[in-house]
């Protein structure tokens, strides 16, 4: 990951040993929390490769862990979760595998509660993250950017109406991904902005009849 | 944006300021922040980078895997009695770096500077420079911004990840800071400043990044230590006004190609090098079975 920031290369402030293997899987917990939003009863984390065979080492489930429970990389309690009060309110399950197709560190984060839910996301080195899938949709979140996503019927006009209503409010869109199931069915966007976005905003967007499903997923601190 | 050395070091002599300036007015104006803000989060690092070493100066717990974490108490144990061949410098350089890189693999909290593998090393020789000189925080500032700038824009042209480079990459870089921090706290000038970082950067080229089990403990622990000497040799040469024949930006672009020449075997796979040994292998199969 390209770091372009004198900040970047300054920070951040996290617990050790590994920016890819203990701060990007907090991140990675901790977006996923965000995308979730509810209070899950169960999660399973599924991990692969490189997260799977030397996450022990370096304290990976923790991090995944910690960050679901909506801690941040430089808390001093992720060392200790597992016997931590916070960790008791959620009933939690490691598993490995491994498959050559995947990116080294990856992770399958499946929420079960009143919605279920699977956050599949990768650890691209430096602490950098991305959230490449949500349950069937391919996204794209690193967790930089606050974010609007939502699940549409897949038919001409509904991007013009959410971009209109991003303009109204002179809301700058940093990027813009879509994906279908298949063409006339149920397709995602995934909208990454500057700044932030108001309720108000995404009431309009939930009031475009096309659109079932709209979430705002605010952006990571550090 | 400055995105080359060249450019820095014309955008300094043509304003008459010092990198650290060019460096954080840029940034400010990057983040659209004041200059102030950019300072003030500078100093959250910076004092992360204390707290890191005062934590784990006083800490003999060992890493989850049990390989690494009591060095930094054996090296205070000796210069309580015997002075150091080189000084005190380099004894709270030594001790300073091996309690962050510690601390860091029994999970405390760390500064990755740039890497969370190479975290010890920018802040062992600022700090153990800037309290034998009684130098003010405002002077280590000054030099974590300038150390910063110089990580910001090698990072533009090589990603900083032993995955990609090696760890000419990672502690390579953080080394090539390091040296650049400690020529701006004792005076250097801003070609001064480039010379240390270069004479530092080049000459950790091909370091690759081999961890034994796949960790980082071994050898990267012990590698901060030497790394942050190694940037102090090349503060003082380019004090002394030794220049690098080959400027920094080429000494990058070499570190770039050199990266992408190395196999991938050699890059954090750890498929071969130190973490193919015949103990390594051993040490692999006692820590994960």
């Amino acid at each position: 990951m390209k770091k372009t920031s004198l900040f970047d290369i300054i920070s951040p402030i996290m617990i050790g040993p590994s920016s890819s293997h203990t701060a990007g899987a907090v991140r990675l917990g901790l977006l996923a929390k965000h995308i979730y939003k509810n209070t899950p009863k169960k999660v399973i984390f599924k991990l692969y490769n490189s997260y799977a065979s030397t996450g022990k080492g370096h304290g990976t489930e923790k991090g995944l862990l910690a960050g679901v429970l909506g801690l941040n990389v430089d808390d001093r309690r992720i060392k200790d979760i597992f016997n931590s009060d916070i960790a008791k309110s959620i009933d939690y399950e490691f598993q490995y595998a491994d498959n050559f197709k995947y990116h080294p560190n990856s992770v399958d984060i499946t929420f079960i509660g009143e919605n279920n839910m699977t956050i599949a996301g990768i650890s691209v080195g430096a602490g950098e993250i991305l959230i490449r899938k949500i349950n069937d949709f391919r996204v794209n979140l690193t967790g930089n950017y606050n974010t609007l996503l939502t699940v549409y019927k897949d038919k001409p006009g509904v991007i013009s109406q959410v971009s209109s209503i991003m303009q109204y409010h002179n809301i700058n869109i940093a990027s813009l991904t879509c994906d279908r199931n298949a063409k006339g069915k149920e397709a995602s966007m995934i909208v990454c902005v500057d700044g932030v976005i108001s309720d108000e905003v995404i009431e309009t967007v939930e009031e475009i009849p096309e659109v079932y499903f709209v979430s705002y997923v605010e952006k990571l601190d550090n | 944006m400055v995105n080359t050395f060249k450019q820095l070091h014309d955008e300094c002599i043509s304003n008459n300021k010092k990198i650290f300036e060019v460096a954080q007015e840029n940034m400010a104006k990057y983040a659209d922040i004041t200059v102030d803000e950019v300072r003030n989060f500078a100093n959250k690092s910076l004092f992360a980078m204390k707290e890191a070493i005062n934590s784990g100066m006083v800490s003999k717990e060992l890493s989850l895997s049990g390989m690494c974490g009591q060095d930094c108490y054996k090296v205070q144990k000796r210069y309580k009695t015997e002075r150091s061949m080189l000084g005190s410098v380099f004894e709270h350089v030594v001790e300073y770096a091996l309690a962050t890189s510690e601390e860091n693999i029994r999970m405390g909290k760390i500064v990755a500077c740039p890497t969370a593998g190479s975290c010890a090393i920018l802040p062992s020789a600022l700090i153990a420079v800037a309290q034998e000189f009684n130098l003010s925080e405002r002077e280590q500032l000054n030099a974590l911004i300038t150390a910063g700038e110089i990580g910001r824009i090698i990072s533009m042209k090589v990603s900083l990840a032993g995955a990609v480079a090696g760890c000419q990459a990672e502690c390579g870089v953080a080394s090539s800071m390091a040296a650049a921090a400690v020529c701006q706290l004792k005076g250097g000038n801003v070609s001064q400043i480039l010379n240390a970082s270069a004479l530092a950067l080049k000459n950790l080229l091909g370091l690759t990044c081999d961890p034994v089990a796949g960790l980082v403990e071994v050898p990267c622990v012990k590698r901060n230590p030497f790394l942050a000497i190694h940037a102090i040799t090349a503060a003082e040469l380019a004090l002394c006004g030794v220049e690098s024949k080959i400027p920094l930006d080429e000494v990058v672009d070499a570190m770039e190609q050199t990266g992408a020449l190395m196999s991938p075997n050699l890059k954090e796979s750890s498929l071969a090098g130190l973490a193919a040994t015949k103990t390594a292998l051993k040490i692999k199969k006692d820590v994960f079975g």
